[in-house]
C-alpha cells in the first residue's frame, strides 16, 4: 500500500472538486475517486467531451451548464491524484478505502475522508415505471448531455421540478418537442411562505421564469394531473391521467419520470453516520456541522449528498469541507479557514435560502410516494408490489424496511435499496400511522456495488502477522 | 428509441449489438449504444423474466445489467465502448459456467 494520503474525496462533481482545488491549494496530499470517465459529476457531465467535439450542443444546454469547464478546469489545474472510472465499493471508518478500476481491485489510505457522491433522482413509483421506454428525466439528460442523444417519436414528462422543465425546454431547444409536461405537483400556496428566501437568490426565478416562457412560446402543454399511469405490454405505449376531472389517454413511444433528487446515500448509510429525517424534502440526510464534518470523525460530507443544495450549493459545501479538514488535520489554523471560507459561507446561506420555497413548491404529495394501486412495483429488482408491503405491515406487522427484507427481498436485488428505500420507509410508516424517522432506512452494507471475487482475488493486502492459524 | 442529434462529429467505434456490427460516437457507454442501436428490452428480470431497459443511466438503478464482451451482470451505463465491444442483452438469471 502506498503512503496515507491526508484527504481522499470520493466523487467529482462540483462538490468533489471544489473540495479538490481548496484542499491542493491548502497543501493536502489528496486523491479524488469517481465513478465517470470524466469529472463533471451528473449535473456536468460529459462537459470536457462535449465542449470538445460538439460545442454547439453547449448552446442548446444553456449556461449553467457551461459554468462547468470553469470547474473543471480548475479541478485539472490543481495538483491532486485523479482516479477516474473508479468504484468505491467500501470505506472503512478508520479512512481505508476499496476500490475497483480497470478491472482490477484497489486499496488506498486516507487520513481524513470527504465523501460526495452527490444526487439521485427520488422514486417515482406509478403504475407501468418499470416498463421498456420509460428513463428518469435525468437520464433523458444524461444522454443528451454526454452522448448527444434525444428520443424518437412522440415523448412525455411527468412528475415535478426544476428539472422536468429544464429538460423540456433543452429537448425542445433542439427541436425535439415533447408532447405534453404533465405536472403531478405544484403546491403554490405552501410555496408562497418561502417567496422571499427564494427572491434572495433571484438566479432561481429568472431561470424559473424563462423555462415557462420558453415551452409556452413553444406551445408545449402543461396539464396538472390527479392520476397518472404508464401502459404498454412489452414497453410503454400510453400514458393515461386524470386532468381537471377528465380521464385522458396520449399514445407515447418514451416517457421520463422526475419527482426531484435525493441524497445518493447509500456510502453514508454503509459509514453508519448519523442521519435524520427532513419531512419537507422527504428524505433522509446525514448529520453535519456547519463545515461539513459527519458523526463519524474521520468523515465530511459534502454537496447533494448531505441535503439537496443544488450545483452552485455543493461547490461551496465542498469548500468549506477542504477546509474544515485542514483545520482538522492541523495544514491551517482555524482563524485562516474562516477566512478562506467566509465568502463561500455566505453564498451558500444564500442558496440554502432559496430551497424552501422549491422543496414546498414541489414537495410530491402522498400518492406519488407511496403508491396507492396494490399492483405497482415498488422494489423493481426484486419485483415487490405496493400491496404486499401493505399487507405485510398491517397482517405480519412488519415493522420496518430491514423486517421487509426477510419477509420478500424487498431492498436485496442488484440496486440495494437505492430505487425503493425512501418508497418502502413512507409506505412504513403510512401503514403504521407514525412518522417514518421512527421506521429508520435499511442497514446498508459494504459491499455497496458489485464486486467479483475474481476483484477480491487481485487485492493486494499486506501480510498480516497476527492471522489466526487453523 | 434514440436518435443521435444533428452536429455530432463523425468518428464511430464499431461494436457489436446483439450481433449487429454498428457505429458509436467515441465516449457512448454500452447502454447508450443500447439505446441507439438495440432492442426496447435490454434484459429480462431473474424474478418474473418482465422487460426492462436502461432506466436511470448513472450507475444507482441496474435496470442496464448486460452482458458485455460475455461477461454477464455489467452494468451498461458505467462502460465506455472501446473497438470490437460485444455488447448483448441478458435473458434471465445468468448462469455460471461449468
Amino acid at each position: 500500500m502506498s503512503a496515507v494520503h491526508d484527504l481522499a474525496i470520493i466523487g467529482a462533481g462540483p462538490a468533489g472538486m471544489a473540495a479538490a482545488v481548496m484542499a491542493a491549494e491548502l497543501r493536502l496530499s489528496t486523491v479524488v475517486l469517481d465513478e465517470q470517465p470524466e469529472p463533471g459529476g451528473q449535473i456536468y457531465r460529459g462537459i470536457e467531451r462535449l465542449a470538445a467535439t460538439r460545442s454547439r450542443h453547449l448552446e442548446l444546454l444553456g449556461p449553467d451548464y457551461a459554468l462547468g469547464l470553469e470547474l473543471t478546469r480548475a479541478f485539472r489545474a490543481s495538483s491532486i491524484e485523479y482516479l477516474s472510472g473508479t468504484q468505491v465499493w467500501q470505506v472503512e471508518p478508520a479512512g481505508r478505502i476499496f476500490y475497483r478500476r480497470n478491472d482490477v481491485a484497489g486499496i488506498l489510505q486516507a487520513k481524513k475522508i470527504l465523501i460526495a457522491p452527490g444526487a439521485m433522482e427520488r422514486p417515482m413509483p406509478v403504475p407501468g415505471w418499470t416498463l421498456p421506454g420509460v428513463l428518469t428525466c435525468g437520464a433523458g439528460q444524461t444522454v443528451l448531455k454526454a452522448n448527444g442523444l434525444a428520443p424518437k417519436g412522440r415523448f412525455v414528462l411527468a412528475g415535478c421540478g426544476p428539472l422536468l422543465l429544464l429538460l423540456a425546454a433543452q429537448l425542445t431547444r433542439c427541436g425535439i418537442k415533447p408532447t405534453a409536461i404533465l405536472q403531478t405537483t405544484f403546491n403554490r400556496w405552501a410555496a408562497a411562505p418561502h417567496l422571499l428566501g427564494f427572491l434572495g437568490a433571484p438566479a432561481y426565478l429568472i431561470k424559473g421564469l424563462g423555462l415557462l416562457r420558453e415551452l409556452k412560446a413553444a406551445s408545449i402543454p402543461i396539464h396538472n394531473v390527479s392520476r397518472f399511469a404508464i401502459k404498454g405490454d412489452t414497453q410503454a405505449r400510453a400514458v393515461e391521467f386524470v386532468c381537471n376531472g377528465a380521464a385522458r389517454t396520449i399514445e407515447v413511444d418514451t416517457v421520463f419520470l422526475h419527482q426531484g433528487v435525493v441524497p445518493n446515500s447509500n456510502l453514508a448509510w454503509s459509514l453508519n453516520l448519523d442521519h435524520r429525517w427532513d419531512d419537507v424534502q422527504r428524505c433522509y440526510h446525514p448529520k453535519l456541522d456547519a463545515w461539513g464534518r459527519a458523526s463519524n470523525a474521520a468523515v465530511l460530507v459534502a454537496g447533494d449528498a448531505g441535503g439537496i443544495v443544488g450545483a452552485k450549493g455543493a461547490e461551496f459545501m465542498g469548500l468549506i469541507a477542504a477546509a474544515a479538514a485542514a483545520v482538522d488535520l492541523g495544514k491551517v489554523g482555524a482563524e485562516q479557514a474562516e477566512d478562506r471560507t467566509r465568502d463561500a459561507k455566505t453564498a451558500l446561506n444564500k442558496q440554502r435560502a432559496a430551497r424552501p420555497f422549491l422543496d414546498h413548491l414541489y414537495r410530491p404529495e402522498q400518492r406519488w410516494i407511496a403508491p396507492p394501486e396494490p399492483d405497482t412495483i415498488v422494489c423493481r429488482c426484486e419485483e415487490v408490489r405496493a400491496g404486499e408491503i401493505r399487507r405485510l405491515v398491517t397482517e405480519q406487522n412488519c415493522p420496518g424496511p430491514n423486517q421487509l427484507k426477510s419477509f420478500v427481498r424487498c431492498g436485496m436485488g442488484p440496486c440495494q435499496g437505492r430505487l425503493c428505500g425512501l418508497t418502502a420507509v413512507e409506505m412504513i410508516a403510512e401503514s403504521r400511522g407514525v412518522p417514518v424517522s421512527e421506521v429508520g432506512y435499511y442497514r446498508i452494507r459494504p459491499p455497496i456495488k458489485p464486486v467479483t471475487i475474481g476483484d477480491l482475488a487481485t487485492l493486494d493486502v499486506p501480510e498480516r502477522n497476527d492471522a489466526v492459524h487453523m | 428509441m434514440f436518435a443521435l442529434l444533428p452536429d455530432n462529429p463523425f468518428e464511430r467505434i464499431t461494436v457489436h449489438v446483439d450481433g449487429n456490427t454498428v457505429g458509436v460516437p467515441p465516449g457512448f457507454t454500452a447502454a447508450a449504444a443500447m439505446l441507439l442501436h438495440g432492442a426496447s428490452s435490454t434484459r429480462t428480470t431473474p424474478v418474473t423474466g418482465e422487460p426492462r431497459a436502461p432506466y436511470c443511466m448513472m450507475g444507482v438503478c441496474f435496470e442496464c445489467l448486460m452482458q458485455i464482451d460475455g461477461e454477464p451482470n455489467q452494468q451498461g451505463c458505467l462502460v465506455t465502448v472501446v473497438e470490437g465491444m460485444r455488447i448483448e442483452r441478458q435473458l434471465g438469471k445468468c448462469k455460471v459456467d461449468e
